[in-house]
């Protein structure tokens, strides 16, 4: 039985499957740009997730180094992000993206 | 021994200075600045290129010349030119006349420029002028002769165009510019078969080669008659000389300097300079004596029947080159270049006495309406006639002494060649004298008003004229034949040129009781033509018709100049536009139009219809994005 940390790998798999669905899901689906944006943050921890079981399955710490890399980088995003929503509220009174079409043809 | 080689680099590079100064400052410099700048590096260079004749002068006859080679200036594959100069006796020559006529004239411009509102502009032109012109003649190699060959065709350019506003004068501008440039296109050619040839372009290393040929060569033949006709082109003979008579457009300054004793000699120099590769090839030196002798004869004959004081000059400018080529054929190189030099000074005289002139009668420039002007500028007059009687070759002004020995070598090679020059020599005192007559002899015939303002130059005028005059009157002593007892010195001095030449071919000596004879035949009849013209035009009082009046059909021929510029017209000028405005219709607004609007047309539709897409939904960019990265999914693992 292959594991990583005693659980079997597919149930990582699965379990990593499920989250970066319901994440791309909820940012197809969901207008509340706040919403949205928790879901790519969930996007991002399933693959960080996904990361940490196969460094851990293969013994190899690079994975881990690389989840470091995007934590540091999402949180980086998340700051500017933020700072994006609190100006689009400030300018429209709502974080609907709906509101925001007026970039077309 | 004087330090030579800052005296050889400064030499050019101060007229070069000079239009830097006054073209950066042209609008703020005062009269007073410009004409010491202007005049002052002239002056100089002057000086310097009196010591290098001198220096030349002290060395032994076989290294009679100074190298200076300043820095690699090309280098590309085996391809490579050096900046350097050449100083040996035909530079040194051509030193000395440039920038001595060439500072005369420049004094005469600052009284005959006076208040005009291009002063500035005129002189750092005119320096440029001289700066080239002494880059094409000192130059060691082929290229920098062409650099200046080419820089002296733009100054030209716009020194004839230099009263732009008229649209005359531009045009005059465009057509001599453009005749260059037919000739330089051979030029090029010529040098680039040089390079491919010789392997270099150093005169050096080129002659060093050459001398090895034998005669008869093709690639020397093909080079020589390629170079030669650059120098139709810059030397005004047929079939390009129609752009000189055209050029008197220009102030006349810059006729005598440019368009009278230096550019247009440019030709002369450069074959003289190549004079061992004609050598090796008789049959270029026979076309070289062909266009020569044609265009001194048919240009003396348009002279005939002009009535515009500076076209007569212009037309004579042409004739005397065509003799000039007349003596570079026969072989008979220094005697080329005696009557370059010779010709530089009186004809340099004539025209700045033209615009003495043209200055007295308020820019009239038509002989009919002059005559008896003796008495209002007889300084002019007096110096003009010393010019008319040089070019006549009445002994013993200096035109006697160049021309009787181009014409005794040509008789020494064809006696036809020699009766054609004569005659062309012959029209040459009729045409002169007649110019004489009209304008300074009889009645006037300008309007009273005109009359009453005539006045002498400023010194600044006469001054140059004078010099002129005398150098006309006594020049010729640089070169008395041997047959009247004196020695040739300025043959002497030129012969380290040519010796690999003379060493190829001896022009046979005549003796010296044939060369009496011929010389008194052609003074008799230069004499009689001369009578000829006094009754003419003093005694009977003629005048030529006036403008629309009805002339004989040969009267009528010559004075149309032969129709040649209509017919140039006529076979190329008009064929062309009517080419360039099919071109224009076909392939400009048919072809490359459409083809260009079709590809603008395809787009425009295109993006009408996919622009649809950008709808400002970030739901369903997002939504697209998703789909687009499933599709690439999909397809990697496909693929893979």
């Amino acid at each position: 039985m292959k594991t990583a940390l005693g659980i079997p790998i597919e149930y990582y798999l699965w379990l990593c499957a499920i989250l970066f669905t319901i994440g791309v899901l909820g940012v197809l689906y969901r207008r509340n740009a706040i919403i949205i944006f928790m879901c790519i943050e969930l996007m991002l921890n399933a693959v960080n997730l996904l990361l940490v079981a196969f460094s851990n399955y293969y013994n190899d710490p690079s994975g881990q180094v690389f989840v470091f890399f995007i934590m540091a980088v999402a949180a980086a995003e998340v700051a500017v992000g933020l700072a994006i929503l609190i100006m689009m509220y400030r300018n429209t009174k709502t974080i609907d993206i709906d509101i925001l079409n007026k970039l077309k043809w | 021994m004087v330090n030579t080689i800052p005296l050889i680099v400064l030499v050019p590079l101060l007229p070069l200075l000079g239009f830097l100064i006054i073209s950066w400052r042209s609008n703020k410099l005062q009269y007073g600045t410009t004409v010491v700048i202007a005049c002052g590096v002239v002056l100089i260079s002057f000086i310097f290129s009196v010591v290098l004749f001198f220096q030349l002068l002290e060395k032994p006859e076989d290294q009679r010349f100074f190298e200076v080679a300043l820095f690699r200036w090309i280098s590309t594959g085996t391809f490579s030119a050096n900046l350097g100069f050449l100083v040996d006796p035909l530079s040194s020559l051509m030193l000395l006349i440039i920038t001595g006529v060439g500072f005369l004239i420049h004094v005469y411009s600052l009284g005959y420029m006076r208040g005009d509102e291009g002063f500035n502009r005129f002189f750092s032109y005119l320096n440029l002028f001289v700066f080239f012109m002494l880059l094409l003649v000192m130059g060691s190699n082929y290229l920098i002769m062409f650099v200046g060959w080419e820089g002296v065709g733009l100054c030209s350019y716009l020194l004839i165009g230099f009263w732009f506003k008229n649209k005359d004068y531009t045009d005059a501008a465009n057509k001599a510019f453009i005749m260059n440039r037919i000739g330089d296109l051979g030029l090029i050619i010529g040098v680039i078969l040089v390079f491919i040839n010789f392997g270099s372009l150093e005169y050096k290393e080129v002659f060093v080669q050459a001398g090895e040929l034998t005669a008869n060569n093709q690639a020397v033949t093909l080079i020589t008659i390629l170079l030669f006709i650059g120098a139709i082109g810059k030397s005004a003979q047929i079939p390009l000389y129609t752009w000189l008579p055209d050029a008197m457009a220009g102030p006349t300054p810059v006729s005598a300097l440019i368009h009278a004793a230096t550019m247009v000699t440019a030709g002369i120099y450069m074959v003289a300079r190549n004079n061992l590769l004609y050598t090796l090839s008789p049959f270029s030196q026979h076309v070289v004596l062909i266009v020569g002798l044609a265009t001194a004869l048919f240009a003396a004959t348009i002279a005939l029947a002009q009535n515009d004081i500076k076209k007569v000059l212009a037309y004579s400018t042409v004739s005397q080159l065509g003799l000039m080529f007349v003596a570079l054929g026969v072989g008979a190189y220094s005697s080329g270049l005696f009557h370059m030099t010779t010709h530089a000074f009186f004809k340099a005289l004539l025209f700045l006495g033209a615009g003495s002139v043209i200055h007295g009668m308020q820019g009239e420039q038509d002989i009919r309406k002059m005559g008896g002007l003796k008495k209002y500028l007889p300084i002019t007059y007096i110096t003009f006639l010393a010019g008319v009687l040089a070019i006549s070759g009445i002994p013993p002004f200096a035109g006697f002494f160049s021309k009787d020995e181009i014409l005794s070598n040509a008789f020494a090679v064809s006696p036809f060649a020699w009766a054609i020059a004569l005659l062309a020599s012959l029209l040459t005192s009729f045409y002169m004298f007649r110019l004489l007559f009209l304008t300074f002899f009889g009645a006037p015939r300008a309007a009273l008003e005109t009359q009453h303002h005539i006045h002498e130059s400023p010194a600044s005028m006469t001054g140059p004229l004078i010099l002129l005059a005398a150098l006309s009157t006594v020049g010729g002593f640089m070169g008395v034949p041997e047959s009247l007892l004196g020695s040739d010195r300025i043959g002497e001095f030129l012969a380290p040129v040519f010796v690999k030449s003379l060493s190829k071919s001896i022009p046979a000596p005549l003796n010296p009781a044939t060369e009496h004879g011929l010389m008194i035949i052609i003074l008799v009849l230069t004499v009689i033509i001369i009578g000829i013209a006094y009754v003419l035009y003093v005694r009977k009082n003629e005048v030529p018709a006036e403008e629309g009046s009805r002339l004989s059909p040969v009267h009528q021929l010559v004075y149309r100049k032969y129709f040649i510029d209509e017919i140039y017209d006529a076979l190329i000028v008009v064929p062309l536009y009517w080419l360039s405005s099919r071109l224009d219709f076909v392939v400009e607004k048919m072809g490359i139009d459409k083809l260009v609007n079709a590809f603008g047309d395809v787009v425009v539709y295109g993006s009408s219809v996919t622009r649809r897409l950008q709808t400002g939904n970030i739901g369903f960019y997002i939504f697209a994005m998703v789909i687009g990265i499933i599709l690439m999914l999909a397809a990697v693992s496909f693929i893979g």
